[in-house]
């Protein structure tokens, strides 16, 4: 099977000037991306995490040139997205969709549900009579869970959960190969949250979606991803099917980030092995020689700070193992 | 020492009374720990402003809640302020937005220090770096005369913490102390948390929407929903056997690290509106095990086993 999407050696450079540069100064570089490599199949999904500032979202909005980036991203075997031009970028922008983080912040507060579910189809479809919109979106309402007496409200008359439903259907409405879920449920409760996972797994398996979802949330990751891929300052980390990468991490920092989850049980959470990770993230404008994660990583040898480990079986660490006692 | 009797909030709004809080009751000895776990509108952050004294200028509360003997609420301005400096502190839950964005870390730390403990500047300022090393900030005595800014969510939230630990409170309450942090972080700050209250001795109420967090961190639990205590617990029991149908909904709708994927059970439609506070149980439109008069009453909170509480219409054997 040929893969879907297949992103080699993608990378984003942020060019950031300081206030009072003059105007010939060198602006100084902010690696958000860092030589990232990946494919996905059709069908797939594929979990990334990581912490704020790990890079994980600007990958997915690199992939869809919301920000510029180098690299190659081959879409379906023949194209390379990076290479088109705006305009050529919008033949394939139905087959992508993303669903955003924040439900109300992504919806506009002046158009209807039924507006802007419709948005994407008069977009991508502008052949479309009204009738045949009206249908599908009301088909697509009833596939994500809205009633069909709430075509005609306004999104600040939705829940949290109520609008991201919305921004699912928005998404699903063009009928796309690939979605991409930017923490699509970290900003909803608990009981909500279970709602709109179980929702997205089964419109994925219905539909023979590929997803692409963020998170920064293992746990969630766990119950909908297929693959793990663990980011870390720009770079990955560890990228391995799902139950390997939770059976046996070998990634240290996976493991410390595993760790760190906090179990709903008090025997198993004081059972289990934490590992600390001590300070913060180094900062992106000058990230560590080598390995990016070796001034926090509890393995490290001199090695670490002279050469990039290469992503080998799927885990980019010189010193790759299981610990010796179990984590979580 | 804080004694909590059928403590309520309501707000005055355009739309009429609304009954954030509802009847709760608690006690905490020195040095335990209590979380308040519940969804957002479940009135727990209401509660710790309550305690405070902290309302928004429409909210009101009712009942009681006595620390070491002296009654909190509707107490006048200057015993309230007695006791914020000297026995009860909070930490909120954005550190950014809870600290002066104009002011120097070293400039806001003091001022209570000087403010209450009448200490010069100088003593403040060396107490505040010695408060910086305990919550682990590196380069304390450095960083000390930065803005809020400079430091990364982490160490600001370590500010927030030192800063409420100055006056050596016997009562922290840590509003989502953790929520907007990342979990290696927050894994760093709950052991912070637990060192101190070691060293210190003191007494925590945690609040939060993470039962994982609460597991970890507290001896007793209390589940909050629609402004109501639904169950109230020491927490092993409670996550071995939670006995509300609420409870059990919101664990098995918790996605776990520790356990296979799949289809998790989720709790259908959403948390109820507070301006239409229902009649009977917040809960009933959301329950499996609902019957009609759960529309019209609910049972009051009752201990059925010893140290476990429960407000539920049906019985524990009926859930089973």
């Amino acid at each position: 099977m040929t893969a879907l999407i297949e992103a080699q050696d993608v990378a984003v450079t942020f060019l950031l000037r300081r206030e009072g540069d003059m105007p010939w100064t060198r602006p100084r570089e902010l690696r958000a991306v860092n030589g990232v490599d990946f494919t996905l199949a059709a069908g797939e999904t594929l979990g990334i995490v990581g912490e704020s500032g790990s890079g994980k979202s600007t990958l997915a909005r690199a992939l869809i040139q919301m920000v510029p980036a180098t690299g190659r991203v081959i879409w379906q075997g023949k194209t390379d997205l990076l290479s088109l031009t705006a305009n050529d970028m919008l033949a394939y922008r139905a087959d992508i969709q993303v669903v955003f983080q924040d439900p109300l912040a992504s919806l506009n507060p002046r158009m209807t549900v039924g507006q802007i579910i419709a948005e994407p189809l008069r977009t991508h479809h502008p052949g479309l009579g009204r009738a045949e919109v009206k249908a599908r979106v009301q088909l697509m309402m009833d596939r994500v869970g809205l009633l069909p007496n709430q075509i005609n409200r306004y999104p600040h008359e939705f829940s949290g959960g109520q609008c991201q439903r919305i921004g699912i259907a928005r998404a699903l409405i063009v009928e796309p190969k690939l979605l991409i879920c930017d923490e699509p449920v970290s900003a909803l409760d608990v009981s909500i949250q279970a709602q709109v996972i179980n929702l997205l797994a089964r419109l994925q398996r219905e539909l023979g979606l590929a997803m692409i979802f963020i998170a920064h949330d293992l746990s969630v990751v766990k119950h909908i991803a297929d693959r793990v891929m663990v980011m870390y300052l720009g770079r990955v980390m560890e990228d391995q099917p799902k139950r390997r990468l939770f059976a046996a991490p070998q990634h240290p920092y996976t493991q410390a980030l595993l760790s760190a989850v906090p179990i709903p049980d008090p025997v198993a959470e004081r059972a289990k092995v934490m590992i600390p990770l001590e300070g913060d993230l180094p900062s992106p404008m000058a990230p560590p020689s080598g390995c990016v994660f070796r001034t926090r990583c509890f393995k490290v040898q001199p090695k670490c700070a002279v050469d990039v480990p290469q992503l080998i079986g799927g885990v980019a660490c010189h010193f790759p193992g299981p610990l010796l006692q179990k984590v979580g | 020492m804080l004694k909590v009797r059928d403590l309520g909030v309501s707000f005055a709004t355009n739309d009429g009374t609304v009954n954030a809080v509802n009847g709760v009751s608690f006690d905490l000895a020195r040095g335990e720990t209590l979380g308040i776990v519940g969804e957002s509108g479940s009135g727990k952050s209401q509660l710790a402003f309550a305690i405070l004294g902290l309302l928004a200028r429409n909210g009101t509360a009712r009942g009681s809640a006595q620390f070491d003997g002296t009654e909190l609420i509707g107490a006048p301005l200057a015993v309230l302020n007695k006791m914020r400096s000297n026995h009860i502190a909070m930490v909120f839950q954005d550190p950014m937005t809870s600290l002066n964005p104009y002011m120097r870390v070293s400039d806001q730390m003091a001022e209570g220090l000087i403010h209450h403990k009448g200490m010069t500047k100088q003593q403040a300022l060396a107490e505040c770096v010695r408060m910086l090393d305990a919550v682990k900030i590196p380069d304390a005595k450095g960083r000390i005369r930065l803005y809020p800014h400079e430091f990364s969510g982490g160490m600001r939230q370590r500010v927030m913490i030192a800063m409420s630990l100055l006056c050596k409170p016997d009562l922290l309450i840590a509003d989502e102390p953790t929520t907007a942090l990342d979990v290696t972080v927050q894994a760093q700050i709950l052991q912070l948390l637990r060192d101190l209250q070691r060293d210190f001795g003191m007494a925590t109420i945690l609040i939060t929407h993470d039962l994982g967090v609460i597991a970890g961190f507290c001896r007793e639990v209390i589940v909050m929903y629609g402004g109501k205590v639904m169950e109230q617990a020491p927490v092993e029991p409670f996550f071995a056997s939670p006995s509300h149908p609420y409870s059990r909904g919101l664990l098995h709708a918790l996605p776990r690290v520790d356990q296979e994927g799949g289809e998790l059970s989720s709790i259908p439609g959403s948390p109820p509106n507070m301006t239409r506070a229902p009649k009977g149980c917040p809960f009933e439109p959301r329950c499996g095990y609902a019957q009609d008069d759960c529309k019209q009453r609910l049972a009051p909170l009752t201990e059925y086993r010893t140290g476990r509480k429960r407000a539920c219409n049906r019985s524990v054997e009926e859930l089973a």
